[in-house]
């Protein structure tokens, strides 16, 4: 199964590597990366494959989530499927 | 690949502009349960339901966090009791209502709907008895929702159900009055009533629908709200084209979920009911969209004219996003569940008389409209016929949710809670239709209902 992770947040050293970190830690392998910077506001998109990943989509999702909180950014984890729904007919 | 755009589109409907699955709504039939014994007939409900609707909520919750969209809702909605009920022998359905009550909580559901009757065009013993029930059942039962269908396109109008409705639903908010007359928020009497909507409080499943259905409700006033900022000025093809292709959005969005739902709870998807479906909170607001059109407040001449785009461009942008679109789709216009609307009434720009004229182009009726405490039950039978009689000519459905609010005056505010809001007490009109109501009888089907 493919999902999209969205990092967002105040810029700092580091967000990409402790994101990407964690991920491989799960067995998730990335395969594509968007990243920019919005009006000093860090936006990252990356397409996963959780084909190997030992854990559940809602389980990553809430390590996700701590691990944003912890460095002030909003990361999510949400399966391919709603954004293809709404932008691919 | 999806670019960043599109994704970050998505992620902002959902952050900001409140895009939301309003609910996942189980349709069950409780046809199977009815019993002579009313006891026997109520055990036989609960387990239905809660066999049914077992992992309704557990469901619903794991999709909401795998995608990554709210699903404010879940619900259940049943045949209509007065069906069920028919069998016993007993004079009070009030222990159903119960029942459906427990029921509904031991699954976690926010509401259960069906604690209906079809009366349009006659109502049987079951139905008069269902119908005396309502006040007590819904005064005492915290998530049971209530409809009764009174009229249609091709029966006419029951206008013996009108005149018992009215004195219903002063007989509920009087139970209700500690609360504000809250019961009556429960309440919905119909016209044309859908046998498919995901939607309370006028939710019930069809004898005409299977044994069990999964439906959903999608909503996103916000995000049609966020899109028309972006054509400030341009002409109403322009806005009808970005209204359709928001809907379509939002709706593929439903789609989606309504068919996993269905498949992990091995259940036939019904319907996705593409609503717009306003909440109290602020950028959540069909007000706001007409008043975006151009409109200085929603209300004002030309909100009819408003509302009939945005009603027609929602159904237009959503019915090729889903295989089956169905229930009540298009939009809401609840009063007191509405920021705009509630600021448009308390500002007096946003009348009865505009509500009623409005209810003509949007998807179902007079909802959420609070109404001075010493208002007769005649003149609200009345105002159920008013509004019946233009879901009956147009062949849509309306609906009437007013609230007579005991010991309330026009201009103070009754507070619901929740999604239900907040609504200012609206002015009626004084003069009586006592000796039009108490006539009683029919009102002919219309030439409309001759179609074969």
């Amino acid at each position: 199964m493919k999902a999209i992770v969205t990092v967002i947040g105040k810029d700092h050293v580091g967000i990409i590597a402790a994101v990407c970190a964690l991920l491989s830690g799960y067995d998730v392998n990335i395969l594509n990366i968007s990243q920019s910077i919005l009006q000093e506001y860090f936006v990252m998109v990356m397409l996963v494959d959780l084909t190997n990943c030992q854990s559940s989509v809602v389980e990553l999702g809430e390590k996700l989530d701590k691990a944003g909180q912890e460095r002030g950014l909003s990361i999510r984890i949400q399966r391919e499927d709603i954004f293809n729904a709404m932008h691919r007919i | 690949m999806l670019s960043q755009n599109e994704i970050m589109q998505t992620i902002q409907m959902i952050d900001q502009q409140h895009l939301d699955v309003r609910t996942i709504t189980m349709g069950i039939s409780l046809l199977s349960c009815a019993h002579s014994d009313a006891e026997t007939a109520c055990g036989k409900i609960y387990d239905k339901i809660t066999r049914y609707a077992e992992k309704l909520v557990s469901t619903g919750e794991a999709i909401e966090k795998e995608f990554g969209i709210p699903i404010v809702n879940k619900r259940i909605s049943v045949t209509p009791i007065a069906l069920v009920a028919a069998a016993a022998e007993a004079e009070d359905y009030v222990p159903f209502a119960r029942t459906l009550d427990r029921a509904a909580k031991a699954c976690g559901v926010d509401f259960i709907g069906g604690f209906s009757a079809l009366v349009q065009k006659g109502m049987t013993d079951a139905d008069r008895k269902l119908i005396a029930s309502i006040p007590q059942a819904l005064a005492e039962t915290d998530i049971v929702c209530s409809s009764v269908n009174v009229g249609s396109t091709k029966a006419g109008i029951d206008m013996d159900a009108v005149a018992i409705m009215g004195r219903i639903i002063k007989e509920l908010a009087a139970r209700t009055a500690d609360r504000g007359g809250f019961g009556c928020a429960k309440l919905v009497v119909f016209c044309n009533a859908v046998e498919d909507n995901p939607f309370m409080a006028g939710a019930f499943h069809g004898v005409g629908e299977p044994e069990r259905v999964i439906n959903v409700g999608v909503s996103g006033p916000g995000v049609v709200h966020y899109a028309l900022q972006s054509v400030k000025g341009q002409p109403f093809d322009v806005v009808a084209e970005t209204i359709k292709k928001t809907a379509f959005r939002i709706t593929r969005m439903g789609q989606l979920v309504a068919q996993e739902a269905s498949r992990r709870l091995d259940t036939p998807f019904g319907i996705v009911d593409l609503s717009l479906a306003p909440t109290p909170a602020v950028g959540d607001s069909v007000a706001r969209i007409l008043e975006e059109m151009g409109l200085e407040v929603c209300g004002t001449h030309g909100t009819t004219a408003a509302l009939a785009l945005l009603n027609d461009a929602v159904k237009k942008g959503g019915v090729m996003a889903s295989s089956s679109v169905g229930g009540l789709s298009g939009a809401f216009i609840p009063v007191s569940e509405d920021e705009g609307m509630i600021a448009a009434a308390s500002s007096g720009a946003l009348t009865l008389d505009k509500l009623e004229a409005m209810t003509c182009v949007c998807s179902v009726g007079l909802d959420m409209i609070v109404v001075p405490g010493d208002t007769g039950a005649e003149t609200i039978s009345a105002i159920i016929a008013d509004e019946a009689a233009i879901g009956m000519v147009n062949a849509k459905t309306t609906a009437v949710r007013v609230i007579p609010a005991p010991g309330r005056k026009v201009g103070d505010m009754v507070e619901f809670g929740g999604l239900l809001g907040s609504g200012p007490v609206q002015a009626v009109h004084p003069f009586s239709s006592r000796d039009f109501v108490t006539r009683g009888g029919r009102i002919p089907a219309p030439m409309q209902s001759l179609k074969n």
